[in-house]
């Protein structure tokens, strides 16, 4: 068998249906074996940056693991973008690359690079493969390291020689790998930990839960009993950009996103609150604010199967490392024997509190009925889409947090967000993805101007594999968020944040032979998501939104949970804005 | 705490020296993966040793000196243990009994003025001559960091000196089961 057979066979065993790639000449002995077969669909992008995205998209709304097989040199490079982005925000990939034959490493052969050199601080774990009869044991290793403890992406670098080589093949089931390479819980101490957790929770007054993306990562079982759980607790609730879905939006437990663009209500609990229950999420800068006035009065308990996010930037009364749905499932057998209960008033206290924050109404905007506000746009998608199975990725920026604050997602695996590494371009390969993955669902890329254009060469890909997935593009022809900084922070300066130039969006669709759609009125909206709905087809629409909006409310870098701007009116107090201004 | 884009709220512990020594599979990149990790967080390397210490198993011991606050240390031991190779991190520092020792080389420009007194610096610290086809005076000492350092200052007032240290080796000096 060659090593590029045994590439297949290995991909075959771990259950992989589809691998998004593009050829080159070090890959060619496995895109040769790949036309011989039948198992293994492959997805012909037209940017690697774009295979990448896409198996992360496809990983996250499946749960599977998204493959991705790319040649050496360039086309390992331009992985490097999508493999930061998967390890940021934990999302298992596997990436083959070529590399050049064995004896021409190190002479700056044709398309030759340093790839696991590259690649060794973006992957959790990478391989030059040297010998072919460690090919199906580094494949089988590195599917587990992808999907194991906390998931990321993993690199297999083969030189074309290996490829070519004969040498034998070992079932998954024959290798043993050995503990130290994997994450394991070390139940015995954590369950002390988990039992004082559950009672710190129950003498609470001002509970709050703290649900980040380690929900999602564990897996369905996990999120039903978070939920489970949080109703047991009766405390309020909110998510993470990456957490979104976990609780569903309708559920009233459920405050929305906390953070930088997070809801006022969600913010004010955590300020204010006694008890935090930090669930699968890491304490990221967009979230907590200025650190020293964060959550200042609370005892903080801190799930995460990750032992580096605990006390990383916040320091923790209870840390307990283990996966979401071990430990969630503890908390419940113990709080359901002990039958705890917390406080009756309190509880309402605190309800009330919340309720009164609610009134602020902080996503309130003027809406329009002539220009279209971003928002509503948002709001009107969601209206119209509500009744079916769909997926939201986006791109980064003002939109992306627009389709945070105003697409309600009731399940998890819907949202399909950068997150950690913030990738404009991400969403729509990612959406290609996620539509490979489930070819009879809704899948929409709500994107802005400037990031569509970052990977729009890949509507061909759309088109080539008849993928409806939908773009629907907030057109306000700026870098929106980078303006929204640039007004709050630099005088108004707007440097280089207008996208002048822009295609027409109708017409670049219609010339990949998809549909184009545009709306340029708030009458028009709705008659153009129905269409775009409906159309069985790839569509881009364009919605012309009002150009100079900002994305409210905001805890501005430097500022507190509890320091929140509401709207324009509202300026950040001096002293915060000097020093948030070198933050990012 | 460190490592945020805000700055640190609490009072950090002071910085102090720590040694690091981690057990890892002794495969390519290796010592690629835990000094990356060092240079990309931004922590600090004071000095790096590393060598297999089983062949049948294929183990190699890395043995780091470092410095920082107890909460920057603890980060590290913590991103090591996430790099794949890696067995197991043991601070030394933090275990407080164990053993450590460094090898220095040390070419001494001598002349008949200070011969007398380099030789008597030399004896005093156990620092061995070694003989070489140049006949040049070169001594090696081992031993505590802090030992070649004073040894090395009280030579540097004599004469001119030119150095190699290996930087430290630490083991611990408690019977214990490392592995699992």
């Amino acid at each position: 068998m060659t090593g590029a057979e045994i590439v297949l066979k290995s991909l075959a065993e771990q259950g992989v249906e589809v691998v998004f790639g593009y050829p080159g000449g070090a890959v060619l002995p496995i895109y040769d074996t790949l036309f011989k077969q039948n198992s293994i669909k492959h997805v012909l992008v037209r940017q690697e940056g774009g295979a990448i995205h896409a198996a992360e998209g496809y990983a996250r709304s499946t749960g599977k693991t998204g493959v991705v097989l790319v040649t050496s040199g360039p086309g390992a490079t331009n992985v490097v973008t999508g493999l930061t982005d998967a390890m940021m925000d934990s999302v298992p990939v596997l990436c083959i690359t070529g590399q050049v034959p064995q004896h021409l490493i190190g002479s700056d052969a044709f398309q030759e690079c340093d790839t696991t050199g590259i690649t060794r601080p973006c992957t959790k774990h990478n391989y030059l493969v040297k010998d072919v009869n460690k090919l199906s044991s580094v494949f089988h290793e590195a599917f587990t390291i992808a999907q194991n403890g906390r998931p990321g992406p993993v690199l297999i670098d083969i030189p074309k020689d290996v490829q070519f080589a004969k040498g034998s093949y070992v079932e998954k089931n024959k290798i043993v790998i050995p503990s130290h390479r994997l994450f394991e819980p070390s139940s015995d101490f954590e369950i002390k930990k988990i039992d004082e957790a559950v009672k710190i929770i129950s003498n609470a007054k001002k509970p709050i839960f703290y649900i980040g993306g380690g929900c999602i990562n564990s897996g369905p079982k996990a999120s039903e009993l978070v939920r489970k759980f949080i109703n047991l607790v009766g405390a309020p609730t909110t998510m993470t950009l990456m957490g979104l879905g976990v609780v569903a939006s309708s559920d009233k437990k459920s405050l929305g996103m906390l953070g930088m663009h997070g809801m006022y209500e969600a913010n004010m609990a955590m300020h204010e609150c006694d008890v935090m229950i930090n669930i699968g999420a890491r304490f990221d800068d967009r979230v907590t604010g200025r650190l020293d006035a964060f959550s200042p009065n609370s005892k903080k308990i801190h799930v995460d199967i990750d032992a580096s996010n605990i006390n990383k930037t916040i320091k923790v009364d209870v840390p307990i490392i283990g996966d979401v749905k071990d430990v969630v499932e503890k908390m419940i057998s113990i709080w359901e024997k002990n039958k705890f209960k917390i406080d009756k008033d309190s509880l309402n206290n605190w309800w009330d509190k919340i309720n009164e924050w609610k009134k602020v109404d902080c996503l309130n905007y003027n809406n329009d009925n002539k220009q279209i506000k971003p928002q509503f746009a948002v709001q009107r998608l969601y209206e119209l889409t509500k009744n079916q199975k769909t997926f939201i990725t986006t791109e980064v920026g003002q939109h992306q947090m627009w389709a945070a604050q105003f697409y309600k997602f009731q399940e998890p695996n819907r949202w399909l967000t950068s997150g950690g590494l913030g990738t404009m371009g991400y969403g729509f390969p990612a959406a290609i993805g996620a539509q490979v993955g489930n070819p009879d669902a809704l899948v929409i890329d709500i994107a802005g101007d400037a990031s569509i254009l970052m990977n729009i060469q890949e509507m061909s890909t759309a088109i080539q594999y008849r993928l409806p997935v939908k773009i629907f593009i907030l057109n306000n022809e700026y870098m929106g968020m980078v303006r929204q900084w640039q007004e709050l922070l630099h005088g108004g300066r707007y440097s280089e944040s207008y996208t002048d130039s822009l295609p027409d969006f109708v017409k670049l669709a219609e010339s990949y032979k998809a549909v184009g759609l545009r709306a340029k009125t708030t009458g028009e909206l709705d008659d153009v998501i129905k269409q775009m709905i409906e159309t069985k087809e790839t569509v881009i629409a364009d919605i012309w939104v009002t150009k100079e909006e900002n994305c409210f409310p905001m805890i501005q870098s430097g500022s507190a949970h509890n320091e929140m701007l509401l709207s324009k009116d509202q300026k950040q107090d001096k002293k915060s804005a000097e020093k948030g201004k070198i933050l990012v | 705490m460190n490592k945020s884009v805000y700055a640190s709220p609490d009072q950090v512990s002071e910085t102090r020296r720590h040694i690091l020594t981690v057990l890892v599979d002794n495969e390519p990149g290796v010592l690629a993966r835990v000094i990356g990790m060092f240079s990309g967080r931004g922590y600090n390397i004071d000095s790096l040793n590393v060598a297999e210490v089983s062949n049948d198993e294929n183990l190699s011991r890395i043995t780091i000196v470092t410095h920082g606050t107890s909460e920057v240390v603890n980060q590290i031991e913590k991103q090591l243990l996430r790099i794949v190779p890696v067995h197991s991190v043991t601070n030394l520092d933090q275990e407080g009994d164990s053993v450590e020792a460094e090898v220095a080389l040390v070419y001494i420009y001598i002349s008949e003025s200070n011969k007398k007194k380099v030789y008597q610096v030399c004896d005093f610290y156990r620092a061995r001559k070694i003989e070489n086809e140049n006949n040049t005076t070169i001594f090696e000492i081992a031993g505590a960091s802090d030992r070649v350092n004073r040894f090395i200052k009280e030579i540097n007032e004599i004469t001119k000196i030119e150095i190699v240290r290996s930087g430290p080796v630490a083991i611990s000096s408690i019977l214990k089961n490392e592995e699992e």
